[in-house]
This record gives C-alpha cells, sequence and structure tokens, in this order.
C-alpha cells in the first residue's frame, strides 16, 4: 500500500486539494461546538427527537380528544388547532427533514464518499447552532401570549393572520414563520455543504455511481432541498409582511365581525401556489433519504446486491425531478382550470412508475437472500409494505375526482401519515439500529428492539387502516369533534376511540426505544468495527467510533461499488468497497 | 495546526471535449467538476438557490399585479426625477443600473489582477467596487426616501394599487441587502489582500482556512448575480 498521493495501480491520481482539518482543543470546542461532521450529525438527531417527542405527546392529546369526545374538555378548539398545527410542522420540518440531512446527511456523507470532513466544517457547525435557535423559537411559541399558531400546518391566508385563528393576530404565527426563516437559513448552510462534499470531495476510487444509494437519497434529497425551500422562505417573507406591515400579498379585501379589513387585492392562492412548490418536493427530501437508506439496509440484511442499482439512481433522480412539477395536486379542492387539473394529475401519476421501479428492485433484491429477520431489516420490510400501502392511496388522491370529495377527510390523514409519516420513520429506526454500533461502538439490545418493531409496526397499521374507512365514511379531518352527523355510524366512533388507544400505545413504545438508546450506550454488546459484515466504506473506518478526521494516515481507495455480496468465489459474503481486486481475488 | 495533506493535482490529465468530456468527469472519481475549488462550487450552487429566491419574490410580484383590482401606478412618472427644470422618467434608475453595471466590470477587473498576483491593483479595483456599490445603495436610499415623502408605504400609496408599494419595497429591500452584504465581503476580501493574507496563507479567523486569491473570484461570482439579479428588477418593475 502506498501514501494517499502515491500512485496505485488502475486507481486515478488524487486530486482533491489540500485539507487543513481543524483541531479542537477543548472539551467545548470537540462536543459542543464542533466542527467535525459526526458530532453534528447527532446534536441534529438528539435535537431533532427531542422536539419530535413533543410533536408525539401532541398527537396523543389529539387522539384523546377525538377518541373520547366529552371526556377530556380542558382541551379547547383552539388548543385542537394549535396541537394539529404545531404537530404537522414539527414532525413534516423539525423532525423528519432535519433528521434525514441533517442527522444522517452529516453523519454518512463524509464516511460513505470516503472524506475526512463536510468541506466546511465551520458553516457546517453554523448551520446546526441556527437550526437549534429555529427550534427554540418554534418552542418559544408554545409559551408566548395567546399560544402557537393554529393555523394548520399549511398556514393557509387569510385565515392564518386573522383574529378568528389561534396564534393569529397574537404571537404565534410570527413566532412559526420566524422559526420557519432560521431553519431554512439553517439549512442552506448545511445542504451547501452536502451536496459540495458529494460532488467534489469524493476519495479515489469513488465515483458517483459507486456511491451507496443513502447517499444518492440525501444527495438528491438535499438538491430538492436547496431548490424548494426558497419558496418557502418568500412566502413566510411575504406573511411577515401582512402580518407586521399590513401589506395585501395574500390577503384580499376581507369583512371580519361586519368590519372591512385595510387589506386589498391579495392572492390567498399565491400562497398555496408557493408553498406547495416547497410542500410537495418536501414529502420527497423525506422520502428519498429513506429510499436510499431502505436500499441499503435491504441488501446488507439479505447479503444481496442491490437490484439494478442504475435504474434506482436514475429513479431517485427522476422522482426528484418530477416532484416539482406535480404541487398543484395538493390544490384541487381551492379550484383551478380543469386542464391545470388534468396536467397536475398526469404528472402525479407518472411518479408511480419509478416509485414502483424502486418497490420491484427492493423485491428483487430480497429475491432468494439470505435474509437476516435482524431489526433494521424488520424495518426495512416494514417501510416498504407501509409505503407502497400510502403510495397506493395516493394513486385514488392524485385522481381530481376521487380527490375532490375525500380530499377534507380523514383518508387522506392516514394517507399521508402512511407515505409519508410511518414509512420513513420505519427507516429512522431501521437506520438508527443499524448506524448506531458505528456510532456508539455498541449494538442495540435486539430483544427491546424487536419489541419496538412489533408493537410499532402492528399498532401503526391498528391506528392508520380504520382510518382510511372512517375517512371513506366522510368523517372531516381537522374537527375538533365530530358531534353527531347523521352519515356517522355509531361503529366509527367505537373506530376512533379504538384508534386513540393505540395510538397511546404505540407512543409508549417508543419510550422502550429510547430506554434503548440509553441503555445501550453501556452495556450494550461491544459491536466491533463491522458487525453487520457490510461492503461500504462507512463500515471500514479503522477506529469505531471513528475519531475526528474519520481515517487516520491513510485515505482510503475504493475499487469496487458497495454492494458486493455473496460473491461466488469469494473468501467471504461479502467484499469492501476499499478492498484492492487481486485481494478480493484469493 | 496538523496539516493532512491529500496530495496536489498531480499532471493534468487530458480529457475528452463537449458532452464526452462532461460524461467522463461525472463518471469520474473525486469531483465532478473537475478545477472546480471547493469555494467555487458552493458559492454556484447557493447562487442557484437565491435564484430561486428572487425568481419567487418576482412571481409574487407578477401575481399580485395581476390579483390587484386597482389599477397599478406607472412606474416610469413614479421614478421620475426634476432635473433642472427638466422632467425625466427613470433617471435615477438609468443611473443606478449605470453604476451597478459599472461596478461588475471593476469586478471583473479586480479578479483579473487577483490571478496576476497583483496585490495592489486587486485591491483597488475592489475597494471601487464596492464604492460603487455602496453608491447604488446610497441611491436606493434616496429613492426610497423620496417615495416615503410623497406618502408611499408598503400597505398604501397615493395613486392606486397598494401592492406597488409592497412589492417595491420588499423587493429592492431584499436586492438592497444583498448589495450592501456584497459591499462588506467586498472591503473584508479586500482589506485581506492589501494585508497580503493570500499571499502568505494566513488563516481566516473564523474557518482557520488558508486563504486563496480565488476567494476574489469567488466574492465576484456572488457580485455579478447580484448585478444580473437587478437587471430582472429592472426590467420587470421599473420597466413594465
Amino acid at each position: 500500500m502506498s501514501t494517499a498521493s502515491g500512485h496505485l495501480e488502475g486507481v486515478p491520481a488524487a486530486e482533491v486539494e489540500d485539507v487543513e482539518l481543524y483541531h479542537p482543543h477543548s472539551w467545548v470546542t470537540k462536543y459542543v461546538f464542533s466542527q467535525d461532521a459526526k458530532i453534528i450529525g447527532i446534536q441534529y438527531a438528539l435535537t431533532a427527537t427531542a422536539i419530535g417527542f413533543v410533536a408525539l405527546v401532541l398527537s396523543w392529546l389529539m387522539r384523546i380528544h377525538l377518541g373520547f369526545p366529552g371526556t377530556f374538555d380542558f382541551i379547547t378548539p383552539a388548543e385542537y388547532y394549535q396541537f394539529i398545527t404545531m404537530h404537522g410542522m414539527i414532525m413534516v420540518v423539525y423532525l423528519l427533514t432535519a433528521l434525514f440531512l441533517g442527522g444522517f446527511g452529516n453523519y454518512l456523507i463524509p464516511l460513505m464518499v470516503g472524506a475526512r470532513d463536510m468541506v466546511f466544517p465551520w458553516v457546517n457547525m453554523l448551520s446546526y447552532w441556527i437550526y437549534l435557535v429555529a427550534v427554540l423559537v418554534l418552542i418559544a411559541s408554545f409559551f408566548a401570549p395567546g399560544g402557537p399558531t393554529g393555523a394548520g400546518w399549511t398556514l393557509y391566508p387569510p385565515q392564518a393572520i386573522l383574529s378568528g385563528t389561534p396564534g393569529g393576530q397574537d404571537w404565534g404565527i410570527i413566532l412559526m414563520l420566524l422559526s420557519l426563516m432560521l431553519f431554512i437559513i439553517g439549512f442552506t448552510m448545511g445542504g451547501l455543504n452536502y451536496v459540495v462534499t458529494v460532488l467534489q470531495a469524493r476519495t479515489r476510487g469513488m465515483t458517483l455511481m459507486r456511491m451507496p444509494l443513502t447517499v444518492w437519497g440525501i444527495f438528491t434529497a438535499t438538491v430538492m432541498a436547496l431548490l424548494a425551500f426558497p419558496a418557502l422562505f418568500v412566502s413566510c417573507v411575504m406573511m411577515m409582511l401582512d402580518r407586521l406591515l399590513g401589506t395585501s400579498f395574500f390577503m384580499p379585501a376581507l369583512v371580519v365581525m361586519g368590519e372591512r379589513l385595510s387589506h386589498e387585492g391579495g392572492s390567498p392562492l399565491l400562497w398555496q401556489h408557493l408553498f406547495w412548490f416547497f410542500g410537495h418536493p418536501e414529502v420527497y427530501i423525506v422520502a428519498l433519504p429513506a429510499f436510499g437508506i431502505v436500499s441499503d439496509l435491504i441488501s446488507v440484511h439479505a447479503r444481496r446486491n442491490i437490484f439494478g442499482y442504475r435504474m434506482m439512481v436514475w429513479a431517485i433522480v427522476i422522482i426528484g425531478a418530477l416532484s416539482f412539477v406535480v404541487w398543484a395536486h395538493h390544490m384541487y379542492v381551492s379550484g383551478m382550470n380543469p386542464y391545470f387539473g388534468f396536467f397536475f394529475a398526469t404528472t402525479t401519476l407518472i411518479i408511480a412508475v419509478p416509485t414502483a421501479i424502486k418497490v420491484y428492485n427492493w423485491l428483487l433484491t430480497l429475491w432468494r437472500g439470505d435474509i437476516h429477520l435482524t431489526t433494521p431489516m424488520l424495518f426495512a420490510l416494514a417501510f416498504i409494505v407501509t409505503f407502497v400501502n400510502g403510495g397506493l392511496t395516493g394513486l385514488f388522491l392524485g385522481n381530481v375526482v376521487v380527490d375532490v370529495p375525500l380530499s377534507d377527510t380523514m383518508f387522506v390523514v392516514a394517507h399521508f401519515h402512511m407515505v409519508m409519516g410511518v414509512a420513513p420513520i420505519f427507516v429512522v429506526f431501521g437506520a438508527i439500529y443499524h448506524w448506531y454500533p458505528k456510532i456508539t461502538g455498541r449494538m442495540l439490545d435486539e430483544a427491546m428492539g424487536k419489541l419496538h418493531f412489533w408493537v410499532s409496526f402492528a399498532g401503526a397499521y391498528l391506528i392508520f387502516f380504520p382510518m382510511h374507512y372512517i375517512g371513506l365514511l366522510g368523517v372531516p379531518r381537522r374537527y375538533h369533534e365530530i358531534g353527531e352527523m347523521a352519515f356517522v355510524p355509531p361503529s366509527a366512533h367505537t373506530l376512533n376511540a379504538f384508534i386513540s388507544v393505540m395510538a397511546l400505545i404505540v407512543g409508549a413504545a417508543q419510550i422502550v426505544f429510547l430506554f434503548n438508546l440509553a441503555w445501550s450506550l453501556r452495556r450494550g454488546k461491544p459491536a466491533g468495527g463491522n458487525p453487520w459484515n457490510a461492503a461500504s466504506l462507512e463500515w471500514q473506518t479503522p477506529e469505531t467510533p471513528p475519531p475526528h478526521g474519520n481515517w487516520g494516515r491513510e485515505m482510503p481507495v475504493v475499487y469496487r461499488w458497495a454492494y458486493d455480496y455473496s460473491v461466488p468465489g469469494a473468501p467471504q459474503d461479502f467484499i469492501p468497497q476499499n478492498q484492492p481486486p487481486a485481494k478480493a481475488a484469493e | 495546526m496538523q496539516s493532512i495533506a491529500q496530495g496536489h493535482r498531480s499532471a493534468e490529465m487530458r480529457r475528452p471535449d463537449g458532452i464526452e468530456g462532461f460524461v467522463s468527469d461525472w463518471s469520474s472519481d473525486q469531483r465532478a467538476f473537475k478545477n472546480v475549488s471547493w469555494g467555487k462550487a458552493m458559492m454556484w450552487i447557493f447562487l442557484l438557490s437565491d435564484t430561486f429566491i428572487f425568481g419567487c419574490f418576482l412571481l409574487s410580484y407578477m401575481t399580485v399585479r395581476i390579483s390587484t383590482t386597482v389599477p397599478w401606478p406607472n412606474p416610469s412618472e413614479v421614478f421620475a426625477l426634476e432635473v433642472f427644470g427638466t422632467h425625466l422618467p427613470l433617471i435615477l434608475i438609468a443611473i443606478m443600473t449605470f453604476v451597478l453595471i459599472t461596478s461588475s466590470g471593476t469586478m471583473a477587473m479586480a479578479v483579473n489582477c487577483g490571478y496576476r498576483r497583483d496585490r495592489r491593483n486587486t485591491a483597488i479595483l475592489l475597494v471601487v467596487t464596492a464604492i460603487l456599490g455602496a453608491s447604488f445603495v446610497g441611491m436606493q436610499a434616496f429613492e426610497w426616501t423620496k417615495l416615503i415623502h410623497e406618502g408611499v408605504r408598503p400597505w398604501g400609496n397615493p395613486w392606486g394599487a397598494e401592492q406597488f408599494g409592497s412589492a417595491f419595497f420588499m423587493i429592492t429591500g431584499f436586492h438592497g441587502t444583498h448589495v450592501t452584504i456584497g459591499v462588506i465581503f467586498l472591503l473584508i476580501v479586500a482589506r485581506k489582500v492589501w494585508r497580503g493574507d493570500y499571499d502568505t496563507g494566513r488563516p481566516g479567523f473564523f474557518t482557520s482556512r488558508k486563504g486563496r486569491y480565488e476567494i476574489v473570484e469567488i466574492t465576484g461570482l456572488y457580485w455579478h448575480f447580484v448585478d444580473l439579479v437587478w437587471v430582472f428588477i429592472f426590467a420587470l418593475f421599473y420597466l413594465w
């Protein structure tokens, strides 16, 4: 083996510029104001988990109120709307986006592409701290006069900033918008890092088409986020001006309580277009990293190379591109030219093609594989099932004529929770069980993991499957109380109570998970460097957990893709990416 | 500080041109854009993202201009000045545009001098660019003051649709902020050039990375972008 800059047969010469790693000297610069992408990733993940737990508790409060009307009357209608809004916003933006891109992106990208760190560690550090401020501003709105905003997570004007909406004329909406703007600024700093690291800081031999699909998913999602978040940023600026300065970007002429407001001539639909131009890509910003990670989990734990790797990469890229031209399918009920409805329905259904290709490829990877039903694998399999389930109802809702009657029912709630709530969260869990040994050097407890899995998986189905049925009956979403309606049979009320009980149980199962995380940190089984016998680069670090700089003296050199499992004739059932060809053939 | 060198770019590889070159670069290892530094790549991607910001601002402006039911004030009259008794429509905007485009010229010259390691001229040209940028912001402040005195507010104006004032203050304000940030960065870079930081490789205060003359070009990318955005604002807001 020669030095990193030296000549190796069949490997291009090193061309990446000199890196000067920042070397921390104190505990504070090492673990608090850290510039190490791995520490930043963990900070992102812990913050996101903490705020996600708040959102989980909010969902309990909503569920007990919906399930047992009249029993929990301390939850007022205003509070119910506030819970809905904050639950949605936190889960989508502050938990899933931050966890997949800020958490897994930071931890895995440099390790998987063979870099020492992100390209701009200082900017990366700033990204986390701005994200933390955004989260704190969001939390502050719970304690502000009037409480957080209750405008629904889509914050539609004009109601979002009117006095009838909780937080509309108080602090709630202002803090929400401020927090979102901060999040976007912080994310942009991180996002530029992820993209440039993938494009320009790979190690020798690491071509784009040798990257694990995890990196492809996170990379594509980050590019999308850099193009989609501007729309949200701009709409937040304009709504802030509407609210604070009395401009009328989104506000038409209005009469409130018999009094004519000073607003005039704005376009509420403009917000919807901007919001969903962000909001739809956002779905895939969450889904694409999940697609990528799940591909790797399935391949490792089924000991098979991923089926159709190139197809998988192109499917990710095509889904990313298509998701920018489907946004108005969230606006069918807002009314639009029928030709537009036709256009957006068509593009929406076209996305099903690359998505279906991915699902088939996952199944074909499993086909005749040596499947190890470890906890990460179970979560990966659960992802496929729940994602297909949510995807199929997506085909219903993508059609204008089906969407219009279903749009404001629980059917939609069931759909999006299945497809972008439960499914990506399962991938998060699977990924944590999978990479926890690399991060801490210890395995998570399998027994607790299995318990966590089965309760979560079965529970998720018991919560969201009946919800489709309730939605088809016409039970509306976003209602504080359903009350007595002629078309809602008593069975629907029983089901509602059942769903609520299940939600509490599934929520409680997450405490097992949190306990497992803490318990295994000290008492988990020592993992060694590569407990899953995985081929990708992050498992080949000289030390586990990898220290600052990741690779010690010598940068790894990559000779193959990340999926050489069960190669005929090879001594082991996997060949690490950095194994030279001569050695692999021995 | 321990420095971990990953080795220099070895002898220039011969690469095919055109589409073939593009494909071979993207299918190669290490980097997709050959000979593009990390900093430059990051600036280009940031500018792409920023393009979407200004694109959304301008599209929103056009949307509210359509959605409002009240007539839109005539910009060439609103932005007219009386100079020595002569009524000159858009004169100030014309001067502002001229100044900003001139500053792009001096910026380009600064980049050129930077690559010739001409420390003195690089610094001078950067300062000239910053002065031109600052005078642009100054003229914008004058324009704002004048309009505010005439009664234009974000929530209303004497001549017609209130969205005129909202869009005007928001878009020019956002662009002016970009110019101001650019001026600050130009001055910081000019100081570093003048002090010889890029010749000695003195590490940055925050990042502790060595500075290089390429920083001048990266700042230039941002500056030209801000200039280009102004052309679109000029065309879509003032001329329409």
